[in-house]
């Protein structure tokens, strides 16, 4: 009983890591229809980024928020300087930038801060906040983290005039602007956000999958299991998705198929959802009419 | 007279290579009312948006004197014309007040939104019971009225309504053309409308402009219009 409820546990946390990652795809899915597969790599850079920082000597909570800070503005800049290039191109064309857009981060990384494993300390240390004997205080904390992410991004959509302003670009860009709506840049705001969600995401998973530039690969392929499950065009169902993904990839694991074919768990729930759920469990079901 | 407010000269517009407006004069005069006529496909939406610049357009288009034929078509809204297009432009997954807040998204004048809000509510009474509705449940009607009261929140100088008539129920659209004309005649709105229905529209409207195949056919005082026998025959029908 106790070994479950410790991978209970450490599942809830990385489900919410999973559930940001989501978050930060079913974003930009919502406003253009495509997954942004650089999204992992992306984090995974930002997260180099808090980790030279810190190792410069800055205090872990500084380099926290000037990461998520920096990689605002750098899912921003991608946005207008890479992606909007390819506004009115193929869907394939997207795909190819995405795919060349997470060499390009991984090479970079490998290039600047080396291939070698780094581990990245995390800032909850001592005793865990709950949970004692079946989480440690990263995953405590972690947790907590993760929740006010979603919070925070549940209550900027849904309180703010740009919020509110990003989720009518993306459903109807035309009357949009209609309304004085730079809908260009809602875009392009999104991807900051998505950028910065991201890297928060790596920040909190490097602790427990270390620091490498291949890091994220596993946890991108988790979250989009995660928005997959809960509803690639739903928020709230990506971020429950994402736990459930944590949850039933560490049980799954450890009590039925181990851990070295644990990853392909996400695959197989990706593959299970679109053959009997497409629309995942909160998603919408589109039905056109021909 | 006045200078009018919309002034449009030699207006063309492009759906990717097809020409669908060849040169097109009419004005708007300031607290007018000009009716857009004609038969389906003669470029009537196109004018519109032409004017809101989501087609590629050419010609000399000017707002209160200033040439806005180059501008983006956020920036057009900006300045005070409010588009509402055919087939309503609803949020249709946002709430009613939610479609309401985003027509005041350039604002920053709170006390004055919310003066407009009330306004609105005051026109179209059953959009403030239906507030916190999702706005795709409404009936076609309420989203006309809607669409209305979303564009009414920009405070424009000009509206532009693209067949507000169009589908509903005739007593929705008496409903809404008085609206209309009260907000001509009080709030010194200009209005742009095109229709369909040429006699509700030479009721309201003091100019008239007559499309066919993307030119002017006719135009002048709404009066001399109704008073065209080729017009009353072919629009008015008797």
């Amino acid at each position: 009983m106790g070994e479950f409820l410790h991978q209970l546990a450490s599942g809830v946390a990385l489900g919410g890591v999973y559930a940001i990652m989501a978050l930060a795809l079913v974003m930009i899915y919502q406003a253009t229809q495509l997954i942004n597969f650089a999204q992992g790599e992306m984090a995974m850079f930002s997260t180099y980024f808090a980790w030279k920082l810190i190792d410069l000597g800055e205090p872990y909570w500084l380099a926290f928020f000037a990461t998520v800070l920096v990689s605002f503005i750098g899912g921003v800049v991608i946005e207008r300087l890479i992606v909007r290039p390819f506004a009115n191109a193929p869907v394939l064309a997207s795909v190819i930038v995405f795919i060349g857009l997470s060499l390009i981060f991984n090479a970079l990384a490998g290039w600047l801060y080396g291939y070698s494993v780094q581990s990245f300390d995390s800032p909850f240390t001592g005793k865990p906040w709950f949970g004692a004997g079946y989480m440690s205080a990263h995953e405590s904390g972690s947790i907590v983290v993760t929740l006010a992410v979603l919070a925070l991004v549940y209550a900027f959509f849904r309180f703010t005039p740009l919020g509110l302003a990003m989720r009518a670009a993306a459903q109807n860009p035309v009357s949009s602007r209609l309304v004085g709506v730079r809908v260009g840049w809602m875009l392009a705001i999104g991807w900051g956000l998505a950028a910065a969600i991201g890297s928060i995401a790596g920040m909190m998973a490097a602790p427990i999958v270390y620091l490498d530039p291949n890091m994220m690969g596993g946890v991108l392929l988790y979250a989009f299991a995660g928005a997959v499950l809960g509803g690639i065009d739903n928020p709230f169902g990506a971020a429950v998705g994402g736990f459930a993904v944590g949850v039933l990839g560490n049980l799954i694991g450890a009590y039925l198929v181990g851990d070295e074919v644990k990853l392909s768990v996400a695959l197989a729930i990706i593959i299970a959802v679109l053959v009997w759920r497409p629309s995942g469990l909160f998603g919408r079901r589109l039905v056109a009419r021909v | 007279m006045s200078a009018p407010i919309l002034d449009v000269k030699g207006l063309e517009a492009w759906y990717g290579p097809a020409r669908a407006l060849r040169g097109v004069d009419f004005e708007v005069e300031d607290g007018g009312v000009t009716a857009v006529l004609g038969a389906n496909g003669a470029g009537k939406t196109t004018i519109l948006r032409a004017l809101s610049g989501l087609i590629r357009r050419s010609g000399d288009i000017r707002f209160r004197g200033r040439p806005i034929g180059a501008l983006a078509t956020e920036d057009v809204a900006r300045l005070g014309v409010a588009h509402v297009p055919d087939g309503r432009g609803t949020f249709t997954d946002l709430t009613v007040e939610e479609n309401l807040r985003l027509g005041a998204y350039v604002r920053s004048d709170r006390q004055g939104v919310r003066e407009d809000f009330d306004r609105v509510f005051g026109f179209f009474p059953r959009l403030k019971e239906r507030r916190r509705q999702q706005a795709g449940t409404l009936s076609g009607g309420e989203q006309q009225m809607l669409a209305i009261a979303r564009a009414l929140l920009m405070r424009p100088h000009l509206l532009m309504l693209d067949e507000p008539s169009f589908g509903l129920a005739p007593l929705v659209v008496a409903e809404i053309f008085r609206v209309l004309g009260e907000i001509n005649r009080n709030e010194g709105v200009s209005l742009l409308i095109v229709e369909q229905n040429a006699s509700l529209a030479l009721d309201l409207a003091d100019r008239a402009v007559l499309i066919e195949t993307g030119r002017v056919a006719l135009s002048g005082p709404s009066q001399a219009i109704r008073a065209d026998d080729a017009v009353r025959r072919a629009y008015l029908g008797y």
